[in-house]
C-alpha cells in the first residue's frame, strides 16, 4: 500500500489490498489475539491467532471480511519426522537426525498446529489461518458453529493428529478402525512399510526432454 | 371339430405340453430377442455372440449356469415360505396362458368368465412376491416386496377398468368370443377389418399397455427391482434356479401379457371373417386357422412385447409416490371416463 | 400419611409406564438399512447408514474410509516428481487434472513457470479429463435412475477422449505425465485433427444426452426439487464445482483466480443455476462438458510452439515455503496445500479434494427425503470414492 507503483501493478490481480485488509479488520476485531501475519505479494495471505481467538477469527473471516465459503481445515505436525523419508536401512543403528521444530509462515510457538482455509467467493481471495494447539493437550474449538461444513475435517484432523475439538458433537473415526492406536499423520508416527524395506526409488532422475537427453542414457 | 377323438388323458397330456410351450416360447424369444440382442443394438454393442449363431444358445448356457448353482437361502429366512415365492410367481403365468385362445378351436379352456378369471389369476403373483420380500429376511427384499404390492395392487385397477371398456362393447367375458367379435363386427357399418379393438378402444389399449408395464413391474415401473436402489428388491436374496424361475417368470407374464393384449385389442388370432366370407354365429371359421392363429398371435405378442422392452430400454424409473399419484390420478380417472363414454355409445348405436 | 403419600406416587409412576408403554407401542420403530459399502450405487465403497420410517429418511450418516490409502503420509516420504504418480489415484477418472495443482504449486514454490505450449497442453488435458470423467458421469446418472441405455452411450463416447489421453500421455487412466516445469513430452503427430473429430462427435454426444435424459419428463421429475441446495449453506459446507454453481454461487476456479494455465486465453462461459436441486447439478455437468468441448476446440487452434519444458535442475530441491494451489477439477475444487522445507520431498501436503466436502453435506441434505431420491441425490452430489478418502 506504500507504494503506489506497486498498487497500481497489484491491482491488476485480485487482492493484495484486500489481503491487507484482511489482516487489518482481523487486528481490530481480535486485538492482540491476531499473532502473526504473512503477505505474500499476488499469491496469498497467512494470519496466526491464539488458540482462544480461534472460532471468534472464524465468525470475524466469514462475517466480517466475507469469507464465507469454507474450503478445508487440517492440521500440521512441524517435528521433523525422527525416520527422515523412510530411507534408512533397517538392519543399522538410526541415523542421528536433527529434531529443532521450526515452524513455517506465521511462525508457531508449538509442534503441532491447525490451520484452515476460507475463500471469499465474490472478491476471489482466500485466507489461511493457523492457530497452534497446545504440545500436552491438543484441542482447540470447533468450527462447526461457524462453518458447519468443518465437521467432517475436525474428524479426520482428530484422528490423523490427536487433536481435540471442543464443542465438536461427534468426534469418531473416520477412516480408521475404531480401536486404532495411534495418529497417523503425527511425524513420530512410523510408516511401517518403510521401516521394513526402504524404499529404494528415494532419489530417481528421469532423462528430460531435449538437452539433456544423452547424458540420460549414459547415466 | 377335430378329425380325431382323443381320450381325456391324451388331452390333458396335449394341453399341460401346449401351456409349457406357449409360456417357455415367448418368454426364451422374448429374452432373445429383446433382451440380448434389441437392447445391446439399442446401446450400441452386440449382446451375446459366442454361443451358437449370433448367441442363440446363450439362453440355454445361462440356464445350464443357473441350474448348476446351488440352491441357497439365508439363514434368517422363513424357508418354506421363501422357496415356494418363485413357483407361485410362476404358476400365476401358467394359470394366466390357460385362458389365452390361439386359434378357433386351439385353445386350453374356454369358459364364459376368462376376463374375470385372467384379472383374478394375474394378481396371485403379487402373492409371490410379497412372499419373497417377506420370506428373504433381507431389508432390501422387505422394502422390494412392500413397493411391489403397492404397486401391483394399485395399476390392477386400472388394468381392470381399461379391461371393462373391451368387455361392455364385445358383451362377453369370453375371451374366444371377444376375438370373434372383433373380426365380425363392423366399425360403423364398414367392416373390410372388422373392428379391433384398439381402434375403439384406444384409449383402454394405452391404459393397459401402461398397466401391463407395471404389473411387469418393467422400467419405468420398476421399483420393486430398482437395481441402483434396492439392489435387487424381493429378488436379493435368490439365486441359482430360483432365481431362474423368478427370470422366467418375468419375461414369460410379459409374454402372456401381451398375448391377453393382443387378444382383447388387436383381434387375437383372427383375421377379419368378411375376407374369406366365414360367419361367426355359425361357427363356419376355417380349419387352417388352428394352425395359422397361434402364428398371427405370436407375431401380434412379438410387436407388443417388443414395444413393452423398447420403453423399458429407453425410460428412467419413476418413483414409488409418483407411480401411485400416476395410477390413482390420472389412470383411474381417465379409464373411467372410458368405460362412461364407451357405455354410452354402445346404448347410443 | 406418607403411606397415602407413597401410594399415590405410585400409582401416579404407573400410569406414567403404562402411558410411555402405549406411546411405545403405537410408535412405529424406524429401521436402519446399510446402503453400502457394497451397493450398485456407491460405485465404490461409501457406505451410508440411514435410519428409515417406511421409505422416508429421518437421519442419514455417510461412512467413508473404506479406501482410505493415506496419500496425505505417503506424500511425506516421495521425492516431489514422484507425488503425482500418488495424486493420479485420487480421482481415478479425471487423474490428469489432479495432478496439475499439485505440480503448479511445487512451480509456485521453486517460482518457475511451464513455457506457454507447455500450460496450452496442460490445459487441454485438464479439459479432456473433465470430458472423460464428467461423460461418465452422465452416463451413470441415468443407471442410478434406472435408465440403463445412456451409460452405454457415455462409455462409447468416453473411449475416444480415453485414447486421446492415451495417445499423448501413453496413460488411459494414469497418466503421470505432467512435470515440473512442463510436461513429459510433446502431443504426438495427427492428435491435435483427431481431437477436433473427437469434440465434435462429444458435442453430438452432449445433444444426445440432452434429448435423451434431460429432455425426458420422468428424469425431471425424479430430479427437478429434490435435494435442494441453497447457496448459503453449499458454501458453509465448502461444496465445489457443479454443485456449488448448481446453487446459483458464480464461482469457478479456472476463470476466478490466475493461475499459469491458458484458460484466460479463450472465449468461455461459467454456467450457473439458479435451483441448487439435483437437476441443476446434472445439467450444470452437461452444460460444462459441452463449454469443455469448446474451450479445447479454441486451444488446439490458438496453440502456440516452443518448448514444453522449462529450464529445472536434474534433482528438484523445492525451496522451503507453503503454498497453496487448487484448481477446478471434474468434481470441484481440489487443492493442494504443500509446506517444503527444502527438501527432496514435501514436509506436509493437505490434500484437499472435492469429493470430501461435496459428501459432507450428506445428513444435512439427505434428511427427510425418500430412499429413491437417496440415490439421486447422492448420483447429483457426483463423488468418487478415492476422492473422499484420499
Amino acid at each position: 500500500m506504500s507504494d503506489d507503483a506497486a498498487t497500481q501493478e497489484l491491482a491488476a490481480l485480485p487482492g493484495d489490498a484486500l489481503r491487507e485488509g484482511v489482516v487489518q479488520a482481523l487486528r481490530d476485531a481480535l486485538g492482540d489475539a491476531l499473532l502473526d501475519s504473512l503477505i505474500k505479494p499476488n499469491d496469498d495471505v497467512w494470519v496466526r491467532v491464539r488458540t482462544d481467538a480461534w472460532v471468534q477469527a472464524g465468525h470475524v473471516l466469514r462475517d466480517t471480511v466475507g469469507c464465507d465459503y469454507f474450503c478445508f481445515l487440517s492440521g500440521i505436525d512441524w517435528m521433523p519426522s525422527p525416520f527422515g523419508r523412510g530411507e534408512d536401512d533397517p538392519t543399522a543403528p538410526a541415523p542421528e537426525r536433527d529434531s529443532t521444530i521450526k515452524q513455517g509462515y506465521a511462525g508457531g510457538d508449538t509442534r503441532m498446529q491447525v490451520f484452515a482455509r476460507v475463500t471469499n467467493l465474490s472478491k476471489h481471495f482466500g485466507v489461511t489461518i493457523k492457530a497452534d494447539v497446545a504440545d500436552d493437550a491438543p484441542a482447540i474449538d470447533s468450527w462447526i458453529p461457524v462453518y458447519a461444513g468443518a465437521n467432517w475435517h475436525e474428524r479426520e484432523c482428530h484422528e490423523m493428529f490427536g487433536i481435540g475439538f471442543n464443542g465438536h458433537p461427534d468426534l469418531r473415526n473416520m477412516y480408521l478402525p475404531t480401536d486404532f492406536e495411534g495418529h497417523p499423520l503425527r511425524k513420530d508416527f512410523p510408516l511401517l512399510a518403510r521401516l521394513v524395506k526402504p524404499w529404494p526409488g528415494i532419489v530417481d532422475v528421469e532423462p528430460l526432454p531435449g538437452d539433456d537427453a544423452e547424458e540420460g542414457e549414459a547415466s | 371339430m377335430l378329425a380325431v377323438d382323443l381320450p381325456y388323458w391324451a388331452q390333458s397330456l396335449l394341453r399341460v405340453l401346449g401351456g409349457t410351450v406357449a409360456v417357455l416360447l415367448p418368454a426364451g424369444t422374448i429374452v432373445y430377442l429383446f433382451l440380448f440382442k434389441m437392447m445391446s443394438f439399442m446401446q450400441s454393442r452386440l449382446g451375446p455372440m459366442e454361443a451358437g449363431p449370433y448367441g442363440s444358445m446363450q439362453l440355454f448356457a445361462e440356464v445350464g449356469k443357473w441350474l448348476q448353482k446351488e440352491d441357497l437361502a439365508p439363514d434368517g429366512a422363513d424357508k418354506r415360505i421363501y422357496r415356494m415365492a418363485p413357483l407361485v410367481v410362476l404358476v400365476s403365468t401358467f394359470l394366466l396362458v390357460a385362458v389365452v385362445p390361439f386359434g378357433p378351436d386351439a385353445y386350453f379352456t374356454n369358459f364364459d368368465a376368462g376376463v374375470f378369471y385372467m384379472l383374478a389369476v394375474s394378481s396371485i403373483s403379487t402373492l409371490g412376491i410379497l412372499m419373497a420380500g417377506w420370506s428373504s429376511a433381507n431389508k432390501y427384499s422387505l422394502l422390494g416386496g412392500l413397493r411391489a404390492a403397492g404397486q401391483l395392487i394399485a395399476y390392477e385397477l386400472p388394468m381392470v377398468l381399461a379391461v371393462l371398456g373391451v368387455v361392455i362393447q364385445a358383451g362377453t367375458m369370453n375371451l374366444q368370443q371377444i376375438v370373434v367379435k372383433q373380426n365380425s363386427d363392423s366399425i360403423f357399418g364398414w367392416d373390410g377389418l372388422g373392428n379391433p379393438y384398439i381402434l375403439t378402444q384406444f384409449i383402454g389399449f394405452a391404459i393397459f399397455m401402461i398397466a401391463v408395464q407395471a404389473e411387469l413391474t418393467q422400467t419405468p415401473f420398476d421399483m420393486p427391482i430398482a437395481e441402483s436402489e434396492l439392489v435387487s428388491g424381493y429378488m436379493t436374496e435368490y439365486s441359482g434356479f430360483r432365481f431362474l424361475i423368478f427370470f422366467i417368470a418375468e419375461f414369460a407374464t410379459a409374454g402372456v401379457f401381451s398375448l391377453i393384449a393382443s387378444v382383447l385389442f388387436l383381434g387375437g388370432w383372427g383375421v377379419p371373417f368378411s375376407w374369406f366370407g366365414w360367419d361367426a354365429a355359425t361357427g363356419s371359421v376355417d380349419n387352417w386357422m388352428n394352425v395359422a392363429g397361434p402364428i398371427i398371435m405370436i407375431t401380434k405378442m412379438m410387436v407388443l412385447s417388443g414395444i413393452i422392452m423398447w420403453v423399458r430400454f429407453s425410460y428412467p424409473r419413476f418413483r414409488e409416490d409418483q407411480l401411485q399419484r400416476f395410477a390413482w390420478k390420472v389412470l383411474i380417472p381417465v379409464s373411467l371416463l372410458n368405460i362412461m363414454l364407451t357405455a354410452i355409445l354402445k346404448v347410443a348405436f | 400419611m406418607t403411606d397415602l403419600a407413597d401410594r399415590q406416587k405410585l400409582s401416579y409412576i404407573a400410569a406414567q409406564a403404562a402411558d410411555a408403554r402405549l406411546n411405545v407401542e403405537l410408535e412405529t420403530e424406524g429401521m436402519t438399512l446399510n446402503i453400502g459399502p457394497q451397493h450398485p450405487a456407491t460405485h465404490g465403497t461409501l457406505r451410508i447408514i440411514v435410519r428409515l420410517d417406511g421409505e422416508q429418511v429421518v437421519w442419514a450418516e455417510p461412512s467413508a474410509g473404506y479406501m482410505h490409502r493415506g496419500y496425505e503420509k505417503l506424500t511425506e516420504v516421495r521425492t516431489f516428481p514422484q507425488v503425482t504418480a500418488l495424486v493420479n489415484r485420487i480421482d481415478w477418472l479425471g487423474s490428469f487434472a489432479n495432478e496439475v495443482p499439485f505440480i503448479l504449486a511445487a512451480e509456485k514454490l521453486m517460482e518457475i513457470e511451464a513455457p506457454p505450449r507447455a500450460q496450452w497442453i496442460r490445459t487441454i488435458l485438464f479439459e479432456l479429463s473433465r470430458i472423460a470423467n464428467v461423460g461418465l458421469f452422465l452416463g451413470d446418472l441415468g443407471v442410478q435412475l434406472g435408465a440403463v441405455t445412456p451409460v452405454f452411450m457415455a462409455f462409447r463416447d468416453r473411449e475416444h477422449v480415453l485414447n486421446l489421453i492415451e495417445g499423448a500421455t501413453g496413460g488411459r487412466f494414469h497418466p503421470n505425465f505432467d512435470r515440473i516445469g512442463g510436461l513429459k513430452d510433446d502431443l504426438p503427430a495427427g492428435w491435435i485433427a483427431e481431437t477436433k473429430q473427437v469434440m465434435k462427435k462429444l458435442r453430438n454426444f452432449c445433444t444426445e444426452m440432452e434429448d435423451l435424459l434431460f429432455g425426458n419428463e420422468i428424469f425431471q421429475s425424479r430430479l427437478r426439487g429434490i435435494g435442494v441446495i441453497p447457496a448459503e449453506v453449499a458454501k458453509q459446507y465448502g461444496l465445489s464445482g457443479a454443485n456449488l454453481r448448481a446453487s446459483g454461487v458464480d464461482w469457478d476456479l479456472r476463470r476466478d483466480q490466475s493461475l499459469p494455465l491458458a484458460y484466460d486465453k479463450v472465449d468461455w462461459k461459467v454456467w450457473t443455476h439458479p435451483d441448487g436441486d439435483s437437476f441443476a447439478r446434472c445439467w450444470i455437468r452437461l452444460q460444462e462438458t459441452r463449454e469443455s468441448t469448446l474451450i479445447v476446440d479454441q486451444l488446439l487452434d490458438t496453440m502456440p510452439s516452443g518448448p514444453i519444458m522449462a529450464k529445472v535442475p536434474r534433482i528438484i530441491k523445492v525451496p522451503e515455503g507453503e503454498a497453496w494451489v487448487s484448481t477446478e477439477n471434474p468434481l470441484g475444487e481440489m487443492g493442494y496445500y504443500v509446506v517444503s522445507k527444502g527438501d527432496l520431498g514435501p514436509f506436509r501436503v493437505k490434500i484437499r479434494s472435492a469429493s470430501f466436502n461435496n459428501i459432507s453435506i450428506v445428513p444435512w441434505v439427505l434428511r427427510g427425503v425418500y430412499v429413491p431420491d437417496v440415490i439421486s441425490i447422492l448420483a447429483s452430489l457426483y463423488f468418487i470414492l478415492g476422492d473422499i478418502d484420499r
